[in-house]
């Protein structure tokens, strides 16, 4: 169960009116893979999450998700077949409540005409939220308008957000910027041990190595909008061209 | 969609509100108030539009273009096919409305802010620069609309007030089960966050054009139920631009907190303009460009904020 | 080519006159991020204000040289006062409000001078013609044209060029540019913005006043006739670019010679052609043909 694979990306290529931001990625993800992505700013790595979530399209090269050839999709298609992400800066909606939030992405991963129509305030939905709340440890805001939250608290709002749906992969762009020290462990803790009980793979953007040393199994680092290394945490950061290119000494 | 509706504190307030009305309005007071709570309910249609849009930061500066269409639509129809009867006469006006924002709708979904007003704008004036030259639709003096009819009966003025009060609580009541389901408390969340909305697998877009169409079918139904109760429709007090200036206005006027609100709005509106045309003549349009100014710098939450703040009823809304 | 030349000339004329106000308008646009609806109020302020001076001058039988300083002393005098007074007590207050909001208080401003206009010159119409009358008639290509309504296309080709060099060649032009290229930045780098917004505006006003001072003596001066003028301006702007000043040269040259076609051709049409362009216009390049240049930020 654990290597089949979920997500292929094959020589995938992206150029910005001549400015190579993508070169040959090669990459595949196992079911409950957590993968970690590094690189220095530039390297490639958001391209490379906007272009699997189809925010940006690939000038060449294939995704395949599930077997299916995805490239080029909707950012509101890949969410429908299980493929979702959440924010470097926390994407919630600022005027609501945690609860609200929810409640709306809940509703509307039913993908269903009558979940749209119904009152909002649905107690089966509500349930299903509560759950989530209970999960990501955020059932204490659950009436808090979020402009008031911290943001740790709406990081976390922002990854429940993304996986309402049970997607089989999902992509986290930095879950840690923007959070204190204080709170990156906990906020960690509490959301791989969340992704793990549903087995979904986690592909991550991090630039804090304490963190990617901790959490992933994998490690992929880019540099130039290449991968330079593909390999498990211990190995990639003793890597050389790792040392010099993605880590700075 | 509709189960429960009539458990919605705003739905029951409203309806107590429009029943209080009709029936101070057939035992007490004098016949220009009717008038005025009639052209005020049917405008409200309108405003409620607005407010629609409004709530996802979208100002429609050429929304007459729909309240204007919709009371052509009510006039050709009498003048080509002799069609009176006040149930058709609104299901025109919606209807037409609705297909023309339909068709708009697909270009106005792309854009926000100032572009949206633009453009809507642009699309009004196309309508006004026709109506205003063409011959066979009376040019600027517009046509002239007979009284409605029933079912083949004549209608009083009396029980056209009564249905003008049904057709606005019936669309006020669709209008609040929209807004109480998912889709429409997406309304909201675009006006937080677009990418967000379509990361949660909805196309923006698709949201904001079923909300513009509504739109455009209240603006519609509007200007029909206008057209019945004046008698006339023309497109300077129709379909020009500071027509839609006007609407927006009693948006801003009414708040949006509620969709009472728009109608309370409107109804103040007629008083405002009924008792500057018999005091001061001249000076109509600067009272309303006074008040305009007043609720932007002293109340910009609308009338509807101050009625909140007045009964307190704002504590229990929100919570669910 | 009789129908053309005739086109032209009407048009070109009555392009001359929108670029004028149009002008104004834009800059207040590019400068401000203000779509000023107010602009009307200006623009048949300057109207009345000249019209009232040069009955003035007929009636005290002055010398008709003074008509040209008369409408001027007019267009100055209302774009001053009015935009020293909308701009300070209504949109300072205003700055960083919603974009909405602010189009709406100008409407509303432009309500109240519509009535002040009754109240101040009453309902009847004003013909100030003596200028055009002094001025007299003239063939041109075979067509009778009064002498006045040409000076107009010379009076905006001198408002044209003004413009041109105050932007480019002087300090205060360079400064303009900075702040509607980036507003943010020129705070940063110690532009008194609020000075450079009551300059601006009252410039805007000045030029709206000047439109409505020098058509005055070609037509009926009377209430409402700014109604129609607001949104063909808004029409010219949109088209070239809102806050684009070559914009709102090429905008009036479309619209006047479209509406000159129209009206020769198929009159039915006089005001479906300018929304119909202005419609297409946005969704065609919704920043307009001369979108002004836009800084990166990231």
């Amino acid at each position: 169960m654990l290597n089949d694979t979920v997500l292929k990306a094959s020589d995938l290529n992206k150029s910005f009116s001549g400015i190579v931001a993508a070169k040959d990625i090669n990459v595949s993800i196992n079911q409950g893979e957590i993968v970690g992505i590094i690189g220095a700013n530039g390297a490639g790595k958001t391209v490379f999450v906007n272009m699997i979530t189809g925010y940006l399209k690939p000038t060449s090269g294939k995704i395949e998700f599930l077997g299916e050839d995805i490239t080029g999709i909707e950012p509101r298609n890949a969410t429908h077949i299980g493929l979702c992400r959440s924010f470097q800066i926390s994407q919630v909606f600022m005027t609501m409540s945690v609860k609200q939030n929810l409640m709306i992405a809940m509703s509307l991963s039913k993908k269903s005409g009558k979940a749209l129509l119904d009152p909002i305030a649905d107690e089966e939905i509500s349930k299903e939220c509560d759950k989530i709340l209970e999960l990501y440890k955020i059932m204490d805001q659950s009436n808090n308008i979020v402009s008031t939250l911290s943001q740790g608290i709406r990081k976390l709002l922002d990854i429940a957000m993304a996986v309402v749906g049970n997607p089989k992969v999902i992509l986290l762009d930095e879950p840690t910027s923007g959070v204190s020290v204080e709170e990156k462990f906990g906020i960690m803790d509490i959301v791989i041990a969340a992704l793990k009980q549903t087995e979904t793979s986690v592909l991550f953007v991090e630039h804090d190595m304490e963190i990617v040393e901790r959490y992933v199994d994998r490690v992929i680092a880019f540099y130039q909008g290449e991968i330079i290394c593909d390999a498990p945490p211990k190995v990639a950061l003793s890597d050389k061209k790792v040392i010099e290119y993605v880590l700075g000494h | 969609m509709f189960t429960g509706i009539f458990k919605d504190t705003s739905v029951r307030i409203l309806i107590t509100f429009m029943i209080v009305l009709c029936v101070l309005s057939s035992l007490v007071l004098p016949d220009w108030m009717q008038n005025n709570f009639m052209y005020g309910l049917s405008r409200g249609l309108a405003i409620l539009g607005l407010m629609l849009l409004w709530r996802t930061n979208l100002v429609s500066f050429g929304h007459a273009l729909y309240y204007g269409f919709g009371a052509y639509a009510v006039a050709l129809c009498q003048k080509y096919f002799g069609i009176t009867d006040i149930l058709l006469r609104f299901a025109i006006a919606v209807i037409a409305a609705g297909l023309l924002g339909f068709c708009l709708g697909f270009i106005l979904r792309k854009y926000r802010e100032i572009f949206f007003a633009m453009l809507s704008l642009a699309f009004s004036m196309v309508l006004y620069g026709l109506l205003a030259k063409a011959e066979f639709l009376g040019s600027t003096d517009g046509m002239s609309i007979s009284p409605s009819t029933l079912l083949g009966m004549e209608l009083t003025r009396q029980y056209l007030f009564y249905l003008i009060t049904f057709f606005v609580i019936c669309a006020a009541i669709s209008i609040q089960a929209y807004l109480r389901s998912t889709l429409g408390h997406l309304t909201t969340a675009i006006q937080d966050n677009e990418i967000r909305v379509e990361y949660l697998g909805y196309s923006v877009q698709k949201a904001i054009h079923i909300k513009y169409v509504m739109s455009a079918c209240l603006a519609g139904g509007a200007g029909g139920l206008m057209a019945a109760s004046l008698g006339q429709v023309d497109p300077d007090s129709m379909v020009n631009w500071n027509v839609s200036g006007e609407l927006v206005f009693i948006t801003i006027m009414s708040g949006w907190g509620n969709i009472l609100a728009p109608f309370i709005g409107a109804i103040i509106f007629e008083f405002i303009r009924t008792y500057a045309f018999e005091w001061a003549p001249q000076a109509w349009a600067a009272i309303v460009g006074g008040t305009l100014l007043a609720i932007i710098f002293f109340f910009p939450g609308g009338i509807w904020s101050v009625i909140e703040k007045v009964f307190n009823y704002g504590k229990k809304k929100n919570v669910k | 080519m009789q129908f053309w030349a005739t086109v032209l000339l009407d048009g070109l004329t009555y392009a001359s006159y929108l670029f004028i106000v149009s002008l104004g308008l834009t800059i207040i646009f590019g400068v401000m991020k203000i779509l000023n609806v107010a602009h009307g109020s200006f623009y048949a302020w300057g109207a009345y204000t000249a019209a009232f001076a040069i009955g003035f001058i007929t009636d005290n039988e002055l010398s008709e040289a003074l008509f040209l300083p008369a409408i001027l002393i007019s267009a100055i005098l209302v774009g001053v006062v009015l935009g020293y007074v909308i701009e300070r007590f209504i949109l300072r207050k205003m700055y960083n409000q919603d974009i909405h909001l602010i189009v709406l208080a100008t409407f509303g401003v432009f309500l109240i001078f519509e009535d002040l206009i009754i109240i101040t010159f009453g309902v009847d119409p004003y013909l100030p013609y003596q200028p055009a009358m002094m001025l007299g008639w003239v063939d041109i290509v075979g067509l009778n044209r009064g002498v006045y309504q040409l000076t107009l296309i010379l009076l905006a080709s001198i408002v044209a060029f003004a413009c041109w060099y105050g932007l480019t060649k002087t300090k205060w032009g360079k400064l303009l540019q900075s702040v509607i290229y980036d507003r943010e930045i020129s705070v940063a780098m110690g532009i008194d913005v609020t000075k450079v917004y009551v300059v601006t505006f009252i410039g805007g006003a000045i030029l709206g006043a000047l439109g409505g001072a020098y058509v005055a003596p070609t037509t009926s001066v009377s209430p409402g006739f700014a109604i129609d003028l607001v949104v063909l301006s808004f029409a010219v702007v949109v088209i070239g670019g809102m806050g684009s000043i070559p914009g709102a040269l090429i905008g009036s040259l479309i619209v006047g010679i479209l509406r000159a076609f129209a009206v020769h051709q198929a009159p039915i049409l006089e005001l479906f052609v300018v929304f119909a362009v202005m419609a297409i216009v946005l969704i065609i390049r919704p920043e307009g043909l001369f979108a002004p240049p836009k800084p990166r930020k990231i």
